[in-house]
């Protein structure tokens, strides 16, 4: 597949959507500058807009929820409580347990809505573009929650190497697996988890993305470009990117709520005690 | 015969195999236990859905690094 963008010209030949066409140019001039042999773009491009964006629309959204604190809550209210509550008791009090949850529900909760909705801008008009389908910004948010899990576990288990014992080494284990077991479970626990959890997210949004546009640019190609017969076939095309695109919500969320849950059982597992 | 094309969706065929049984098992054993008690449906689905997005991640990757290798 291609990595040069092909949603620019009208063409004879149908040329399938690439990971090129997610490389969008920056507003302004493009300069470019190398970093670490990668070509870098000096500008600011659109998915930077949309980080800031969410981030601003969350922000702005649960201010107005929570100014008011009526007893008897609006809708505004209601609605942000609804949000904040599921994942304070969903995600927070019922995986990291009820003792040391609300350390924990501000990182949890600003991670949850920032991810849902960057990925609900894969579904609205006029923004169609999932932020996290650019694998830079989920290796971040990966980046920031292998820090966390693991400096809380080594503050939870009183030092580096007490924690990776408690990593490492299960409970109940005959000794002599020991010698196979640990770096199998300090590569799966510490080296691939945040690799697993970045890649599941942008993977999610890359594939859903690349196969929305190719339904459309199917379609359209079908039908503008086809013989008599195959005409139908592009409308049945559009018919399914519909379809396609109310699964792809369900998988926006889906996807939103699985990164914060499995954070959440990071933490827990970093921070408990001998089972 | 000759097929054109690159064989990567060919190894993403073979790759969805596995992530679509373990989905299907997964979902088999929810639906039981929801069965048996009904009463468990809140704290099953929790562990049904964490299992299905670990079990989607692989053929997930395996649709993302087919377009893109």
């Amino acid at each position: 597949m291609s990595f040069t963008p092909t949603l620019v010209a009208p063409r004879e030949e149908f040329v399938p959507p690439g990971p090129g066409d997610f490389n969008l140019p920056p507003i302004g001039p493009h300069d470019t500058f190398t970093f670490l042999g990668q070509e870098m773009y000096l500008g600011v491009t659109k998915p930077m807009l949309m980080l800031v964006l969410s981030a601003v629309l969350i922000f702005v959204f649960f201010r107005a929820a929570s100014a008011k604190r009526a007893m008897v809550p609006g809708k505004t209210q209601y609605i942000g409580e609804m949000g904040y509550g599921f994942v304070r008791n969903q995600l927070g009090r019922d995986i990291i347990g009820s003792k040391d949850f609300m350390r924990f529900v501000p990182y949890l909760f600003a991670l949850f809505f920032f991810i849902l909705l960057n990925n609900f801008f894969g579904s609205i008009p006029f923004i169609q573009f999932p932020a996290f389908s650019r694998s830079g910004m989920v290796y971040s948010l990966a980046l920031m929650s292998w820090i966390i899990y693991n400096y809380v576990g080594v503050r939870a288990q009183g030092g580096v190497l007490k924690y990776l014992k408690h990593q490492c080494v299960p409970q109940g284990v005959p000794v002599a697996i020991l010698p196979l077991l640990i770096p199998l479970e300090f590569m799966s626990n510490i080296l691939v988890r945040p690799v697993t959890l970045a890649l599941r997210l942008f993977a999610n949004m890359l594939a859903g993305h690349i196969l929305l546009i190719l339904f459309a640019l199917g379609g359209e190609y079908l039908l503008l470009h086809g013989s008599l017969l195959v005409k139908p076939v592009g409308l049945l095309a559009w018919v399914l990117f519909i379809a396609i695109s109310f699964l792809e919500l369900l998988v926006q969320f889906l996807q939103a709520y699985v990164f914060t849950l499995l954070n959440a059982m990071y933490i827990s597992g970093a921070l408990s005690e001998e089972h | 015969m000759a097929i054109e094309g690159s064989a990567n969706m060919i190894g993403y065929g073979l790759a969805a195999i596995g992530p679509g049984v373990g989905i299907g098992l997964i979902f088999a054993a929810y639906i039981s236990g929801v069965a048996r008690q009904p009463e468990a449906q809140g704290r099953l689905q929790t562990i049904a859905i964490l299992g299905f997005a670990l079990a989607e991640a692989l053929a997930i990757i395996g649709i993302a690094l087919a377009f893109v290798l």
